[in-house]
């Protein structure tokens, strides 16, 4: 039986779908069976940073108004057989599907996949109803940022409203110079503020946007986003992988810094 | 480091400051009811509590906020309420 995993966030632009697709492409590297589910309809980008968007024919909306078979929407991806992809549709609005429906796919699929990745729309309007509807946890992400953090709070408050038990943080874009700085809060600020478990701290990397660029999602390549969203893959599937150490050069300021400490 | 952190003085991190404005920012978005409500509901403890205690209601505060009932139940809302007895003044008056 298969678990349904929410990637939610309230704020826009903190890395909800870039997430879903890194999480996703890295629980089938792992040989887990995945599909992933666009469920921002009207807004679709879930298939162009998978790199599918031009081997879509059918879409959700397709699927729920039984215009076609789910097989048939689901679409394999270019480089793992064990991922799957069942687009949103551009030209229908938020409406076009229920909580309801959502939660009757999200079942059937369980059948047949170990996860299903619902990428949730910004907002908390009937995009993120659906989206939650199926859920048995979620991953929250957030970016260290005032707006970001304090829709996130009110995102884990309609979660364990709607009784999703298991709800992890996903703490995006951290830089660890600005932390060290003081003028960026650290994923162990954002932790207290918000009094959920972490799963994952993901690093301001520029690699992020090259892989977006090319549609190849970078989880479980050699650079700091690449194995921080391999570790959050570990975690989803229940191991216990410490945290990486983001600072990766120990220059010639922190040895001198280091030396006033004593 | 205490020589930089002195010279510094005054000028909290940025990074504190967002850390403190968000704190304050979602206290007050977990509170379970609107402002109006909670001025209502704090008129209204003061009236009880005026019947047994001699109380300061300048300084009385009362807030919804998430709290950990123990370790295993996590977290749940909890109102608090902090309410000052008045000093010098008999606590309890009796019930007329």
């Amino acid at each position: 039986m298969g678990e349904v995993i929410v990637v939610t966030s309230g704020k826009g632009g903190v890395g909800k779908t870039t997430t879903t697709a890194n999480v996703g492409t890295g629980l089938a590297m792992l040989g887990k069976k995945v599909v992933l589910i666009d469920t921002d309809i009207g807004l679709r980008n879930l298939d162009v940073v998978m790199g599918l968007e031009n081997r879509i024919v059918y879409n959700l909306v397709d699927v729920v108004e039984n215009n076609c078979r789910i097989k048939q929407a689901l679409i394999k991806d270019k480089r793992y057989p064990n991922l799957y992809l069942l687009p949103s549709a551009q030209t229908k609005d938020k409406t076009a599907v229920s909580p309801e429906q959502m939660k009757k796919l999200a079942d059937e699929l369980k059948g047949e996949f170990d996860y299903i990745l619902m990428d949730c729309p910004a907002g908390i309007e009937q995009g993120f109803k659906n989206a939650i509807a199926g859920a048995d946890r979620a991953l929250v992400v957030t970016t260290p940022e005032v707006s970001a953090v304090r829709d996130a709070d009110r995102i884990i408050g309609l979660l364990e409203a709607n009784e999703i038990r298991q709800t992890h943080l996903v703490v995006n874009r951290l830089r660890t110079d600005m932390v060290k700085e003081g003028n960026m809060m650290s994923s162990d600020d954002v932790v207290e503020i918000l009094a959920i478990d972490l799963i994952g701290v993901v690093p301001d990397d520029e690699q992020i946007v090259i892989s977006t660029n090319n549609g190849e999602p970078l989880v479980g390549s050699d650079c700091g986003a690449g194995r921080a969203y391999m570790n959050i893959c570990h975690r989803v599937l229940g191991e216990d992988v410490p945290y990486l150490d983001l600072e990766e050069t120990k220059g010639f300021f922190k040895k001198f810094a280091a030396m006033f400490k004593k | 480091m205490s020589f930089l952190s002195n010279f510094f003085k005054g000028s909290e991190n940025s990074s504190d400051i967002a850390k403190n404005r968000l704190k304050v920012a979602i206290t007050s978005d977990r509170a379970v009811c609107s402002p109006e409500l909670m001025e209502q509901m704090k008129n209204d403890i003061i009236e009880v509590i005026s019947k047994y205690l001699d109380i300061d209601t300048e300084g009385l505060d009362i807030k919804v906020t998430k709290t950990e009932l123990d370790e295993t139940s996590g977290t749940v809302n909890a109102l608090l309420a902090n309410i000052p007895i008045k000093e010098g003044s008999r606590n309890f008056r009796r019930r007329q």
